[in-house]
């Protein structure tokens, strides 16, 4: 996220710092997939900043490579496993249909034309072919290499501690860890820290309600491509949106250009353990089994784990603060954050540069928690 | 005690499950057992030993060393048979903690186990550690440990004409072996220069046992005429479908190679090895603190008592410090009477355990030793072509490596990881791990710190295991358990 700010930002014709505490793409987006979704989204408000930053992703890849980033516009398959299923999807595509996505409903002969090892098990389906995705530690690497280029500079290894605030408290830098620049001035800071963005506005006394839901993904052993698509089940859709704290795996299964296959990914809100955990994994691999049932026979190599940043309203947070003015707030992205990066980069660019800006941020405001509990 | 297949329900519960049963494994099993422990031992391997006493069913010992030894451990597991479990063939995939202690998830046969037990005590050894040259993924460069491997597990000869290349004392068993085994040796190419051993008598005096057995071999490569060369060794292999040769080159401490002395020679087999890597996952997957020992590797942080930083988790041998077979007996003598201690009761000889810990510390300070003696520095970086590949697993060469550095800004092994895909493949970074974070630390400027080898040493999944057995575990979706 903030890896699209700067990238955005410089572009503006801004000069921008970075300070990261660890490594670029250290936090989760190092530790989470990189799929860059429609089809998962309902009318709203996430729906429009997905369906600007599907073009704005398709825009990057031109610019910076495709090659580079690994984007691949693969598109995505939904299953349904029973006729009941194949109509609520139905319906759900209609709507999506009427806020400008493309989805096709498909039945069983298209559905095996497209993944021809799915289970047969599978009644009907969508497709949707602007569903892509990029490699997300490459994505952040070459955007903050885009940036460095216009003169952007980027300080791995060093902690923001404080903001440093004028007379009229407005924000106008932050304090680090770093014993060579303790201080580092700015007219606006924005908070990219992702699942650890709330700690950090806590620190400037505007607090967001950012929180850890966490997530497993299965990696297998390198294999021919034979999943040609993202492929998940219609269950999907409903597990993103529940704000339920209980383990929920709904499985999306894909093949990498290395070969291998991922499988992603749980939800559960558990805090920040980083125990594996077996029952998890199991239930990701029954899945992945249940659409893929040769996987069965092929070897998983590893695992990783990443916690998610969510808001309780599962709308991230992105704007100005009017609590600590010179702050704005690029977090709570959840299990999105690397496909909605873009257009969140995008737009606070727009914000910052007074811009007219491509769509409206009210809902998206960082005061909307207070306000909810006035 | 059986042990139950993965499938819901109540099973026996081990005081101390052993993972590992090599010198260190074997020494914890016997201990613990002797102290009316009920232990089960844990290994891959289809017979007990290790890399140590790697050895083929009916072997009479004649080729190894401290067979005697191995014989009595053997002997002490049959002799607690009622209390000791030895599963060998069981690859370990995970271990995870649960209320009780913890489970120990195995696959044998295709099938998933699980072996549940109070404490576990990590002994899973090392492996060659492996520098990368250009050539040294051509077929007949073999790591010094798989045809030590090859020769005491199967009685196979790695080659014909053989170059013996490294650092490190336990190079000259392995070329005494071939030897004598009827194989032609070109030559043992020790990179380091070991006299410089002499600068710490007293410590060698203490392990003068040791120095001899090292004195033997040198006098079997005399007897078959195999030169030593100190300061020198194999900087690149030749041949695109086999080895044909070598070229050799003469080093110095830094170990770039000398100008004008590179020479090539032929053979179709190459044995190398720079010391030893740690087998270290399951303590890392179980959170022990780790940290970087004398040879530069990730090991396990042990106390007195060979108690791990994690509640129960033990650790002996290898996994906690590279220090030779006896170290590793020593080890496991003491981790298994601690972990007897803590789960019985049952209370050490305190006489015993000062003896354990004296020889402890001489085999330790012996062992630093050797790590100062044949020390590995950064030069074998000079060694590289931009276009020599570091992991053979997703063929990444060294340009990418660097480039993930100097031009995508990594700063550190994991994210090279990330953006380059080192480590990614099937071995998990296992071979290449030690050379990527070499690489990186150069590329960042810096030294190797703990924190880019645990970088590549983190493997939730300790070994490949089917999606179908793991499916098929306790709240799986009803494959066959
Ligand atoms: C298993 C899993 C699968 C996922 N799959 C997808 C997917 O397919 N598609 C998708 O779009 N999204 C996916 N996500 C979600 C996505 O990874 C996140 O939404 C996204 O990475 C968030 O990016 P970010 O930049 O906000 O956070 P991060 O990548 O975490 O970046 C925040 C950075 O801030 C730094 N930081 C924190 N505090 C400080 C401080 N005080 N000082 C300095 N630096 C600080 C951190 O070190 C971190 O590097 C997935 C997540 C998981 C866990
Ligand atoms: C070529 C060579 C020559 C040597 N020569 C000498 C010598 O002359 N003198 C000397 O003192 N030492 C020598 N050594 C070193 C000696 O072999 C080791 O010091 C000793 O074997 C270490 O004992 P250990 O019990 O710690 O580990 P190991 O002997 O390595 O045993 C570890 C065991 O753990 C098992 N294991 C690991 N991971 C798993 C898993 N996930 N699941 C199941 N099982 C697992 C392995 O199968 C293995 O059996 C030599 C080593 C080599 C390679």
């Amino acid at each position: 996220m903030g890896a699209a700010c700067a990238y955005y930002c410089t572009a503006a014709g801004l000069r921008v710092e970075v300070v990261e505490r660890g490594a670029i793409g250290g936090g989760t987006s190092g530790a989470g997939e990189g799929n860059i979704l429609v089809s998962d989204k309902a009318p709203g408000p996430e729906l429009e900043l997905a369906l600007l930053s599907s073009r704005l992703w398709r825009e990057l890849g031109a610019e910076l490579g495709a090659e580079a980033l690994e984007y691949e516009a693969k598109g995505g398959v939904v299953v349904a496993g029973s006729a009941e299923t194949a109509e609520g999807l139905r319906r759900f595509t209609a709507g999506q249909r009427a806020s400008g996505v493309h989805a096709t409903d498909i039945g069983p002969d298209e559905l095996f034309a497209l993944e021809p090892r799915l289970t047969r098990e599978a009644v009907g389906g969508a497709h949707y072919p602007q569903d892509a995705q990029v490699q997300p530690v490459l994505a952040t690497a070459h955007l903050l290499r885009h940036a460095r280029r216009r003169g952007a500079r980027v300080h791995c290894g060093t902690r923001v501690t404080g903001f440093v605030r004028d007379r009229h408290d407005a924000v106008i830098g932050v304090r680090t860890d770093s014993p060579t620049a303790p201080v580092r001035h700015a007219r606006w800071v924005i908070n990219a820290a992702g699942t650890w963005a709330g700690e950090l506005a806590g620190l400037a006394g505007a607090p967001v309600p950012v929180l850890p839901r966490r997530g497993f993904v299965l990696v297998t052993e390198p294999l021919p491509r034979v999943v040609r698509h993202k492929v998940y089940t219609a269950e999907y859709v409903a597990n993103v949106a529940s704000g339920d704290a209980g383990l929920e795996t709904s499985v999306v299964v894909e093949g990498t250009r290395g070969g291998t296959v991922l499988i992603g990914a749980s939800r559960e809100r558990v805090g920040f353990d980083r125990e594996i955990s077996l029952p998890v994994l199991r239930r990701l691999a029954a899945q992945a089994i249940g659409l893929f049932p040769f996987l069965s026979g092929v070897s998983l190599l590893r695992s990783y784990l990443g916690f998610r940043p969510y808001c309780p309203d599962h709308l991230p947070v992105i704007g100005p603060d009017p609590r600590a003015p010179g702050l704005l707030h690029a977090c709570g992205h959840e299990g999105a954050g690397i496909g909605l990066a873009s257009a969140t980069g995008h737009l606070l660019a727009q914000r910052l540069t007074g811009a007219e800006p491509d769509l409206d941020l009210t809902p998206f405001r960082p005061q909307r928690f207070a306000e909810a509990t006035a | 005690m059986p042990i139950s297949p993965a499938e819901p329900g109540p099973a026996a519960v081990h005081d101390i499950v052993v993972l590992g049963a090599g010198p260190a494994g074997l020494a914890t099993a016997v201990a613990a057992a002797a102290r009316g422990a009920r232990v089960a031992l844990v290994d891959a391997g289809p017979r007990p030993g290790g890399q140590y006493w790697r050895h083929r069913a009916g072997d009479d010992g004649a080729a190894h060393h401290d067979w005697d030894r191995f014989r009595r451990l053997r002997d002490g597991l049959d002799a607690h048979r009622d209390l000791l479990d030895h599963r060998s063939g069981h690859t370990v995939w995970h271990v995870e903690r649960t209320g009780a202690g913890f489970t120990v998830h195995t696959l044998h046969a295709g099938r998933p186990y699980e072996i549940r037990g109070r404490t576990v005590v990590v002994a899973t050894g090392a492996y060659d550690r492996q520098v990368p040259f250009p050539g040294w993924t051509t077929p007949g460069v073999f790591t010094a440990g798989a045809v030590q491997a090859l020769l005491k597990g199967q009685g196979v000869v790695a080659g014909r004409r053989i170059a013996v290349a490294g650092t490190g004392p336990f190079l000259l068993p392995v070329a005494a072996g071939l030897a004598e085994a009827g194989a032609e040796v070109v030559g043992v190419f020790e990179a380091g220069r070991p006299l410089a051993f002499g600068r710490h008598p007293f410590t060698v005096v203490r392990n003068a046992a040791k120095l001899a057995e090292g004195a033997g071999y040198l006098r079997t490569l005399a007897r078959h005429r195999i030169p030593y060369r100190t300061r020198t060794t194999v900087v690149a292999a030749h041949g695109t479908d086999s080895v044909t040769g070598v070229t050799v080159a003469r080093l110095d401490a830094g170990w770039r190679t000398l100008p004008g002395s590179a020479r090539t020679l032929d053979c179709d087999t190459v044995a190398v090895g720079y010391g030893f890597t740690p087998q270290t996952e399951l303590a890392v997957q179980l959170g022990c603190a780790m940290e970087r020992d004398g040879d530069g590797s990730l090991v396990a942080r042990v106390d007195s008592r060979q108690r791990s930083s994690v509640d129960g988790v033990y650790a002996a041998g290898e996994a906690c410090g590279v220090g030779g077979a006896r170290l590793s007996l020593i080890e496991g003598e003491l981790a298994g009477l601690h972990a007897a201690w803590a789960t019985t009761g049952a209370r050490p000889d305190r006489r015993r355990l000062a003896r354990l810990l004296r020889r402890r510390a001489a085999q330790r300070s012996f062992a630093a030793a050797l790590h100062r003696a044949y020390p590995v520095p950064g030069g074998w970086r000079t060694w590289l072509e931009e276009d020599t590949v570091v992991c053979r697993c997703e063929e990444v060469d060294v340009a990418a490596v660097r480039r993930a550095v100097t031009e995508l800004g990594a700063t550190d092994p994991r994210t090279v990881k990330l953006c380059a895909r080192p480590g990614m493949g099937l071995c998990q970074g296992r071979v290449c791990g030690y050379a990527t974070a070499g690489l990186v630390a150069e590329a960042d400027g810096r030294e190797v710190t703990a924190d880019d080898l645990r970088g590549m040493a983190g493997r939730p999944i300790a070994q490949p295991l089917p999606l179908g057995v793991l499916a098929a575990g306790a709240d799986g979706a009803g494959n066959e358990a």
